[in-house]
């Protein structure tokens, strides 16, 4: 994983590796935050969906994955493109729309992807990454390098027909790929409950692989099943199911109130409940690391402060860029040509 | 040259292909004992690491080839019958399609998708669609149709070793035909029509598996003194439009015949473009031959009504071509 670490470079192993994973809850919460308040206040060309409260399912697993390991997002991917090491200022670049954009404007944020990280993309449709995921772990079982591939998405997802047939074809060729399903109990604007029958872990089951069951928010329990998943993949053992039970802090999207007219999926209450400091991912891996003495309250601030101006140079970068090229478009098409 | 069906043409360019590039992989349901005979072979010649029959999910078979070609592959997948690919539409429409634009370009995707399209053999509605109208709509695929067992070989070989996403569409009515097919290496560059006979008075344009019934209209037309010049498109995406309005400019009449339903087929948009780019050499309005706006019935004789055949096409040129402006 990628990191700006600020923490003592001379820390032993372990603890460098737990303070990256704060380090980069932080930058995915306030890159977020700042989209939010942007969205707001002066807007952004599209929707932006938000992962704020689930910052520990995706850096969790990331954190066990090498640069070149396959990794397919959802709508919701801001966090799972800086969790696999994308960079922040190209991220917000495409945002913008911008030609310095990661994706040179082309995408914007439901579709950010840097191949040159495993970042096959963030997908507007629900589902959309499944199968493809599954491609590139095909695609790695063919190297035989010892690459997973792995595949986030949500509890509504997991509704969808591919979701059963991806798994199939993963489990019958032992491909190593890693469902990753972040259950947020939340479908878009239906309560996951309402829509899905059994329990999502059960189809899981069903295909004969692996499944853990994690809180979704402690970050380092979702990096241990993460870690056994991927040794399996490395050892040719084919694919697993990892469920990281979460919760989305923020609307479906940002123009959430706008769309719903007044009306409501769940409480204010119910919200509450998850941004309290025992709930939220990053102020409790914050009190569990110092508790054990790996990061005092100076570390902390020092390192919330050192995120908040990434994010901050990353606007920069983004408002100070050309905007993307208009005829950029055509020519990326597939166009046919007589070869 | 050697003398080969259609489906055999297909089998050797797949053959060869595989054999030029280890990292060409192929898979799809039943591809192992080859439901057409294209895929013939190709297990016990290349592995079952390469060739895989993959269970019956279209929606996993055609996202799995935006994965591995993403990844570094290139793909080569078979669908079956071309209805089959509505059921993994989202993965050719919303993926395929559109990741290389909507990721700034970072990647190509070298797939090739193979599928049989097209009625005549009392198939029913859902194994009979010629739906490469809806895939022309995309926007980013290729959409070949060969009508010849050559152009199958060069176009296929064309389409398996270039980087865009190429669908092959295999007429199901042309897959007995015989032809001469150049031995080994032939690339038949795409976009590029055929004029596969000179005539003076009409343009007959056909789409793919509408060839034969086309000769056969041509011949009758001959007896009454009108003689045809037949354009086989062979690609739809790209589409060869200079050749199009070329002929049209020869003969100043048109008539396009294409096995899709007529909202919106291909012959739609040939017509749009000869009225766009050839309006000034046209004599007569521009005629479809098409299936009307429905779907494809079972019954042998019920069937014969809907599908477009010679008669069709003859009486199509005969409306316009009036014996004096043909003598003129």
């Amino acid at each position: 994983m990628a990191s700006r670490t600020t923490h003592d470079q001379q820390a032993e192993p372990w603890a460098a590796s737990q303070l990256a994973m704060l380090e980069r809850m932080l930058l995915i919460r306030h890159a977020e935050t700042r989209l939010a308040r942007t969205a707001k206040e002066t807007g952004l060309p599209g929707g932006v969906h938000l992962s704020i409260g689930q910052e520990a399912s995706a850096v969790g697993i990331c954190s066990q994955l090498e640069t070149d390991d396959w990794m397919t997002s959802t709508h919701r991917g801001h966090g799972h493109f800086l969790a696999k090491g994308g960079d922040v200022d190209t991220m917000f670049a495409e945002i913008w729309g911008k030609r310095t954009g990661i994706c040179r404007g082309m995408g914007g944020s439901m579709h950010v992807a840097d191949f040159s990280k495993g970042i096959i993309g963030a997908n507007g449709i629900v589902g959309g990454g499944l199968a493809i995921a599954t491609g590139a772990a095909l695609a790695a079982q063919l190297d035989r390098r010892g690459r997973a591939a792995v595949c986030f998405f949500g509890d509504g997802a997991a509704n969808q027909g591919v979701f059963m047939e991806s798994m199939n074809v993963s489990s019958i060729w032992k491909l190593p790929t890693i469902f990753v399903c972040e259950n947020n109990g939340l479908s878009e604007f239906t309560v996951s409950s309402t829509v899905t029958a059994g329990k999502l872990a059960d189809r899981a089951r069903a295909f004969g692989m692996p499944v853990e069951v994690v809180d979704g928010n402690d970050v380092r329990a979702v990096a241990s099943v993460a870690r056994a998943a991927v040794e399996r993949c490395r050892r040719g053992e084919g694919p697993s199911y990892i469920e990281a039970v979460t919760y989305r802090i923020h609307g479906h999207l940002e123009a959430e109130d706008l769309i719903l007219a007044g009306g409501s999926y769940r409480t204010p209450e119910e919200i509450d409940i998850w941004r309290k400091a025992d709930r939220d991912p990053i102020s409790r891996f914050r009190d569990l690391l110092a508790a054990e003495g790996l990061c005092d309250p100076e570390t902390f601030a020092a390192m919330d402060d050192a995120a908040l101006e990434q994010v901050e140079a990353a606007v920069a970068f983004a408002e100070g860029s050309e905007a993307a090229d208009p005829d950029l478009a055509r020519q990326l098409m597939f166009v046919g040509g007589e070869g | 040259m050697t003398r080969k069906r259609y489906t055999q043409a297909i089998n050797e360019a797949l053959h060869e292909e595989m054999a030029r590039d280890p990292k060409t992989i192929l898979f799809g349901e039943d591809v192992a004992l080859a439901v057409f005979g294209d895929t013939r072979g190709l297990l016990a010649a290349f592995g079952p690491e390469r060739v895989r029959n993959t269970p019956i999910c279209e929606a996993t078979i055609a996202g799995m080839a935006v994965g591995a070609a993403a990844a570094g592959y290139r793909v080569i997948v078979h669908m079956l019958f071309s209805n089959f690919i509505y059921t993994g539409f989202d993965a050719i429409a919303n993926q395929m399609a559109k990741l290389r634009l909507m990721t700034g370009g970072q990647i190509d995707l070298p797939i090739t998708v193979l599928a049989v399209y097209g009625g005549g053999a009392s198939q029913a509605a859902q194994h009979s669609d010629s739906n490469h109208p809806v895939l022309m709509n995309l926007g980013g695929v290729d959409v070949l149709v060969p009508a010849t067992p050559a152009d199958a070989k060069g176009m296929l070989k064309t389409a398996i070793r270039n980087n865009r996403p190429s669908f092959f569409l295999q007429a199901s009515g042309l897959g007995a035909i015989n032809g001469d097919v150049p031995d080994g290496e032939h690339l038949q560059p795409l976009g590029r029509a055929a004029v596969v006979r000179e005539g003076r008075h009409v343009s007959l344009i056909s789409v793919g598996s509408m060839i034969r019934a086309t000769q056969n209209a041509a011949k009758q037309l001959e007896k009454n003194g009108i003689d045809a010049e037949i354009l086989d498109v062979r690609s739809l995406i790209p589409l060869d439009e200079d050749a199009i309005v070329a002929s049209v400019v020869r003969t100043g009449r048109a008539v396009v015949v294409d096995e899709a339903r007529d909202s919106c087929s291909a012959a739609s948009q040939i017509a749009a473009v000869i009225a766009d780019k050839g309006f000034s050499a046209l004599r007569a309005p521009v005629k479809r031959v098409t299936v009307d706006n429905m779907s494809m019935p079972y019954a042998p004789n019920a069937e014969a009504a809907v599908f477009p055949n010679a008669d069709d096409i003859v009486r199509a040129a005969s409306s316009i071509c009036q014996p004096e402006s043909v003598q003129a």
